[in-house]
């Protein structure tokens, strides 16, 4: 029946490889953080008993800390095991492994040190928000942008060229937290024309109302700005390489040789040097997300880049991996769905199908 | 000799070599002409620039001039130490896989894009905050170099499975060459200059890297980088006290540094690749 379907093919294909991938990139999450020796119940203990508190109640919590964190084995009547010497029996790192993908699936990424008992995925549900919105118009319309100009750079060479070119260069060449920081001190501290850090105003809870909107809009231009002209500046550096190939093809060539209209021409380009660059968007998706999540922390934009940042200064382990699990997913899902496209818009890659190869 | 000749010709190598050669002589030479001391207060706190300290203090009052140069000296030894790793493992991966082909090449391309697809910032983070005492710059520039490695395997790959079909490397194998031979002495030379390229990429990239890791609070615990210094500015409200000499000449090293590095990148790719120089 496949063999009819070259797309459902392709489409299966790649849902199989991109499940493989989610697999290592889980275990990853699960693996590394436990390469160190720091253990949740002790970081939970230590912060609950400062203070002093009396020994009955520490084991009752570390109790509830090692049933919580899957971390010993429980008998029947839902008590911890303990081995002679009254020590709990540890859980082996496999059954802790699948237990950990068990909760992962069904979404629940467990719950945060520092701010226990809160969930992990409800203090990523209020930050990612603010992360979509910063990240997907930036590379979206980043990267619309930096091609068109890229192309434009290419065709018209001369002076168009001349400005563009290095300027995109110096610009894909200052790394990201650079260039946040400098508008964040031009536009936010010295002139003042923008908030420098934060999301909304402090008075403010979020919400659908207009004034918050409009804040939180206010507070979006600087972050939004330090990430689209990165994006742009990195794609039409591409753009511009990939059209100058175009441009010395035979099919340029012999439309300009015909008279075909520049603008024509120039649409035709555009769209084979696209390809490429689709696929290059794909690959370069995970730095670009990245980068974005350290912009976040030097404006201090309440997503997920600082949700991380917190998570690391306090050893907050369950939302370190649940936040770069997030990141992960997303990451392969956004490059799962260029996959899928550029196999629609390919006619190489459907010809592929077509003969089985 | 020929080849150097025509690198000396384009003048945005000798632009870009230019600009990098004087931040590695600063690096380099910086602590014979200024005393390097990163452990004393020589005044207050974001004290501006003056005759005596030319970039001011932080916001210990340390001399900034000091916290730069040894700044420096780290990120480029991570630049350089996460280079060479990514590129040694790239360049074998990419080689072996691209020369081998069938089933070893497809285990190997189905490794490296898997670990392309994973953002590697990702993996950075996870392997840095598991190790939470004990994270030295050279461990740090190590971890850089296994998690960027993914992009130039898959560049020597597709060079090296070009090369495959080459009379010379059937030639090889008929003389008994084994597979390490034939890779290293019969492929790779052939390679050099785009693993060079590849090199000079990847330094880049490690340099930006640590940078990056130490604005997540990630940095080395026992040394001075040019990251580490804009985390403290940042983290000690140098942009709100306007304190830019406690952030822009960092900033600015780190621009340079990978500036140069590119413009070196391109204009050796129009070097080697004459078909580019148009």
């Amino acid at each position: 029946m496949l063999k009819n379907h070259p797309t459902l093919k392709h489409i299966l294909g790649r849902t199989g490889w991109y499940f493989v991938t989610f697999l290592v990139a889980i275990t990853i999450n699960f693996i590394l953080p436990r390469l160190g020796d720091a253990n949740p119940v002790d970081t939970l203990i230590a912060k609950s008993s400062v203070g002093g508190a009396d020994k009955a109640n520490v084991t009752a919590k570390e109790e509830a800390y090692l049933k919580e964190f899957h971390l010993a084995e429980v008998d029947d009547n839902g008590k911890v095991k303990r081995d002679a010497q009254g020590k709990p029996i540890r859980t082996t790192l496999l059954s802790q492994f699948f237990n950990y993908i068990g909760m992962s699936l069904r979404g629940d990424l467990g719950s945060s040190i520092l701010q226990h008992p809160k969930r992990v995925s409800e203090i990523i549900k209020t930050a990612l928000p603010w992360t979509l919105a910063l990240q997907l118009p930036t590379i979206v319309f980043g990267w619309l942008l930096g091609n068109v100009l890229g192309a434009l750079a290419a065709y018209k060479r001369g002076a168009f060229d001349k400005i563009v070119y290095p300027l995109t260069l110096l610009v894909s060449a200052i790394p990201a937290f650079c260039f946040g920081i400098l508008l964040v001190y031009f536009f936010g501290i010295r002139l003042e024309w923008f908030p420098a850090v934060g999301g909304y105003d402090d008075g403010l809870t979020p919400e659908f109302s207009a004034q918050f909107i409009a804040s939180a809009s206010y507070y979006y231009i600087l972050p939004f700005l330090s990430v689209f002209l990165i994006v742009v500046g990195g794609q039409a550096i591409g753009m511009r390489s990939m059209c100058i190939y175009e441009l010395g093809t035979d099919y340029v060539k012999y439309a300009k040789l015909l008279g075909v209209k520049e603008s024509k021409i120039l649409f035709y380009m555009f769209r084979n040097a696209m390809l490429p660059q689709l696929t290059g968007l794909a690959l370069a998706l995970g730095t670009m997300v990245g980068g974005a999540l350290i912009t976040e922390i030097i404006f201090s934009y309440p997503g997920l880049g600082m949700a991380v940042l917190t998570a690391i200064q306090g050893n907050d382990y369950p939302l370190i991996t649940g936040c770069t699990l997030l990141v992960t997913v997303t990451v392969l899902v956004a490059n799962f769905s260029v996959d899928i496209l550029v196999g629609f818009l390919d006619p190489r890659i459907r010809a592929a199908q077509q003969t089985g190869k | 000799m020929k080849l150097f000749k025509n690198l000396l010709k384009s003048p945005s190598f000798v632009f870009g070599a230019g600009l990098f050669l004087a931040t590695l002589l600063l690096a380099l030479l910086g602590p014979l002409f200024a005393s390097v001391d990163v452990n004393t207060r020589v005044g207050l706190a974001f004290t501006p620039p003056s005759g005596s300290h030319w970039l001011g203090t932080d916001h210990l009052g340390v001399d900034m001039v000091s916290l730069l140069i040894a700044g420096l000296r780290s990120s480029l030894y991570v630049g350089f130490l996460a280079g060479t790793v990514a590129t040694l493992v790239g360049t074998l991966i990419g080689l072996y896989g691209g020369y081998k082909g069938g089933w070893v090449d497809d285990v190997l391309t189905v490794g490296t894009n898997l670990f392309l697809v994973i953002p590697s910032l990702i993996v950075l983070i996870l392997l840095s905050s598991s190790i939470e005492n004990g994270r030295s710059l050279t461990l740090i520039a190590l971890i850089i170099g296994c998690t960027t490695w993914t992009w130039s395997a898959r560049a020597v790959r597709a060079q090296a499975s070009s090369l495959r079909g080459r009379d010379h490397v059937a030639l090889a194998r008929i003389n008994g060459y084994g597979t390490l031979g034939i890779v290293l002495f019969h492929i790779m030379p052939y390679l050099l200059s785009y693993i060079f390229m590849v090199f000079i990429l990847q330094t880049a990239t490690g340099i930006l890297s640590e940078a990056s890791i130490s604005m997540l609070g990630l940095g080395p615990y026992d040394s001075i980088s040019l990251g580490k210094i804009l985390n403290e500015a940042i983290r000690n409200e140098a942009l709100s006290d306007g304190a830019w000499w406690a952030f822009a000449p960092a900033m600015v090293l780190i621009t340079v540094i990978v500036f140069a590095l590119y413009i070196i990148n391109t204009s050796l790719e129009g070097v080697f690749n004459p078909r580019l120089r148009k």
